[in-house]
């Protein structure tokens, strides 16, 4: 037994922790949140050139070899600040389906460019029907000839906006609801209707609309009618990832309520003498630990194996319910700085609450643990 | 990162699961299995085939006839003790009083005590709380003025946990009121409930049963030398066992054995035209407490693997109480739910209703107590906030 980081671990929390401190403060975010791309292309080449982006891959694919626990490790230090860059879309989950069912040449001609730092690509698994249930696939694809042609909507893709390639999930046969019959293509971005806007914890999205968007046969990722698998996969990849960033942000907003409420005064005493304050401070710490330690359960299950499902599903649900309450109770603590713009821990919190929508929510996950 | 035990450990694990699987009988597994527990004959018994075994005190050294167990042999005793639903061992001897006395007693006290307690020969109680003194331990009032080679001890010490059977108590005294700090001038003493003078008086819990007593001391004189450690110093020795008393209050396991059964239940109990799994709600209910669970067991073992590399346990002890505690309230309020009007029948004697449903209602009333013992769980978030918070 054994909870201890190891030594390529350390390494990384270390390196992320001093880009934090020494590159990337509160103001230095909000700017790249204000930028035309919504991040910054720079710092997005320091996470290449750091191997940051070659974490979750293979040696085979150009990646590090990582294993879940390193990207958890990786991706909780990351939280810490509020980074906008698009390491979910482009690394955990559009390279997740490349690496998962991509060619030698696909990957040589997007994997590895996506690797490097190079290329931005992104999944669209989410269309305006279909809400969390992932085989809810309208988007269609038909031959003609050797091409594809494919035509529907994906709707609040990450990073759509930005990215140069987009995967999309189609339906190649079945109805609505099937997981059988949907393919994966990879979708320049070129020929792509697309409607870019901010999300509220300033990240970037898009809606995108594909009308008769025509690829060649080489787009087509994995088998033709088998992609749910990967998707599925991917998911619950990107789902422990948003975990891992949760419960990070969980942690800094425990630690910062903790320390103004030792800062403000009220009445003549700082506020964290109120016995009323402090047992609420100490449900957080308690959320903190359990979040923390039902992560890192989740995240030896996936490594592990075992019913990844039912972990990730844990995990999740615990992050959308103890989570959203901490990071209310954390603007609550604060009072009225808590619901300013210019306070980081409101923007801490928009997170948290984006991430709590994304993958499933808690009601949709605890559904899933009942069954 | 990884949760495996080393081969030795699996080999232990095999041998402590062969002997709740052989050596565990069956008269007291069907006790327990029907929540009554035990009665304390057969919990003296149990006691003693444990001590047969050698394994009655996972947590003494072996010079005082402990195991000498590393942190994880305790941790996978209590896990497949709790995975077979074999009983608690009676703390007061083993858990609370033994380790003061190893710790800080004469060698004539351990020689005097230490086996007896090992080989449950000697019932034992704790007298700590007072009528007036709950929370607030320090405002004990409970004297013991010397008078030669004796105490006089007069007071009142309450909810005394099975204080009916005890043959002695181990009390927090004053012995000086003289003091600077309320916490200091309280000594630990060892009193034979034989001793003229004491008066037990029941206290009948809210679910009706007879746990927990009222003890009075009119001029009751004790030995000199039955005063542990030095006189003044109590309240140190007694900070000590409270915290053993809490690391003990988790109940990972005894709490996931509850969960599974009520899972099984679930499936085949039926309600209405079907059954209880049916009920999305009570299901979602069952999800969260399992949720909640898993999260418990991580804590403890995150807390384990920093007391095996060699860390002292701190307070995660009242993490570990706090959070174990309320999902144990948390299932009790599921099987009270899950047995409907079956909650209802009061007959203790002769149950109505059959299998887990059976005094489900009683369980919930009295385990209420769990999240008020042991220093409360309000306690416990001021002792986080003061310690690990800096509050």
């Amino acid at each position: 037994m054994d909870f201890s980081l190891n030594e390529l671990q350390t390494m990384l929390a270390d390196s992320v922790s001093k880009f934090i401190d020494n590159e990337y403060d509160f103001d230095t975010r909000q700017k790249y949140a204000a930028s035309d791309r919504g991040f910054s292309d720079d710092v997005w080449s320091t996470f290449a050139e750091l191997g940051w982006t070659a974490v979750p891959f293979s040696e085979d694919d150009g990646g590090i070899g990582g294993s879940p626990v390193d990207v958890m490790v990786f991706i909780q230090s990351l939280a810490r600040g509020l980074v906008v860059e698009p390491y979910l879309p482009g690394i955990v989950l559009a390279g997740g389906i490349l690496s998962r069912v991509a060619d030698e040449d696909q990957k040589a001609r997007w994997l590895q460019p996506v690797i490097a730092g190079e290329l931005h690509a992104t999944l669209a698994w989410h269309e305006p029907q279909s809400r969390y249930d992932l085989a809810s696939i309208a988007t269609t694809a038909t031959q003609d000839g050797d091409d594809w042609v494919v035509n529907g909507a994906k709707g609040v893709v990450p990073n759509g906006g930005a990215a140069d390639l987009v995967i999309v999930p189609a339906r190649t046969a079945g109805d609505l609801g099937d997981t059988a019959g949907i393919t994966l293509f990879a979708v320049p971005a070129g020929p792509l209707a697309r409607d870019a806007y901010a999300t509220v914890d300033g990240l970037r999205a898009a809606e995108i609309v594909l009308s008769d968007v025509r690829v060649g046969p080489d787009h087509v990722l994995g088998p033709v009618g088998g992609g749910f698998a990967a998707l599925d996969e991917t998911i619950d990849d990107g789902t422990l990832a948003v975990c891992a960033e949760a419960v990070g942000i969980m942690q800094v907003l425990k630690d910062r309520t903790v320390e103004y409420s030792k800062q403000r005064r009220q009445f003549g005493v700082p506020i964290g003498t109120f016995q009323a304050l402090q047992h609420r401070m100490v449900d957080m710490l308690m959320a903190c630990e359990k979040a923390q330690s039902l992560l890192m359960w989740a995240v030896m299950t996936r490594a592990g194996g075992g019913d990844v499902k039912r972990a990730v599903s844990a995990i999740k649900y615990l992050v959308g319910t103890a989570g959203q309450k901490l990071g209310e109770e954390a603007v609550q603590i604060h009072g009225g700085m808590g619901v300013t713009w210019d306070l980081d821990v409101a923007h801490f919190f928009k997170r948290l609450t984006v991430i709590n929508r994304m993958f499933g929510n808690a009601d949709f996950h605890l559904d899933r643990l009942a069954a | 990162m990884h949760v495996s035990f080393s081969d030795a450990e699996v080999a232990f694990q095999e041998e402590v699961r062969g002997f709740f699987a052989h050596e565990y009988p069956d008269d007291m597994r069907a006790a327990m299995d029907s929540g009554d527990g035990l009665s304390p004959e057969l919990q003296v018994r149990w006691q003693k085939i444990l001590h047969e075994k050698g394994w009655a005190a996972p947590n003494w050294p072996e010079k005082y006839g402990g195991t000498g167990w590393t942190p994880v042999q305790k941790y996978i005793f209590a896990r497949e003790e709790g995975h077979a639903n074999a009983p608690y061992v009676i703390p007061f001897g083993i858990n609370m009083v033994g380790p003061i006395i190893y710790t800080f007693g004469s060698e004539a006290q351990k020689q005097r005590f230490l086996p007896d307690i090992l080989a449950s020969n000697v019932w034992w109680c704790q007298g700590y709380s007072e009528p007036g003194a709950g929370s607030d331990l320090a405002a004990l009032k409970t004297k013991a003025d010397l008078a030669g080679d004796h105490y006089v001890v007069n007071g009142t010490k309450t909810w005394t946990t099975l204080g009916q059977h005890a043959d002695w108590i181990f009390c927090l005294v004053r012995t000086s009121s003289d003091v600077a700090r309320r916490q200091e001038g309280i000594s630990f003493l060892l009193i034979d409930m034989q001793s003229p003078g004491i008066t037990v008086n029941p206290i009948i819990l809210l679910d009706g049963t007879h746990e927990v007593n009222e003890i009075h001391f009119d001029n009751v004189e004790v030995p000199v030398d039955n005063l542990v450690g030095e006189e003044g110093k109590g309240w140190s020795y007694g900070k000590v066992l409270l915290q053993h008393e809490r690391t003990n209050s988790a109940n990972t396991f005894r709490s996931a054995y509850r969960l599974r059964k009520l899972r099984e239940q679930a499936a085949r109990s039926v309600r209405g035209q079907e059954p209880l799994a049916a009920d999305a709600n009570f299901m979602r209910r069952l999800a969260d407490a399992e949720v909640e669970l898993k999260s418990l067991e991580y804590i403890e073992l995150r807390t384990l693997a920093s007391v095996a590399s060699g860390k002292a346990p701190g307070p995660e002890s009242s993490f570990l109480k706090l959070i174990g505690t309320e999902i144990q309230q948390k299932i009790d309020a599921l099987y009270l739910d899950a047995a409907g009007y079956y909650a209802l029948p009061y007959r203790p004697d002769i149950p109505v209703g059959e299998g887990d449903e059976i005094n489900a209602a009683l369980r919930y009333f009295n385990h209420r107590k769990t999240t008020i013992f042991a220093g409360s769980n309000e306690i416990q978030r001021n002792i986080i906030a003061k310690h690990v918070l800096g509050l």
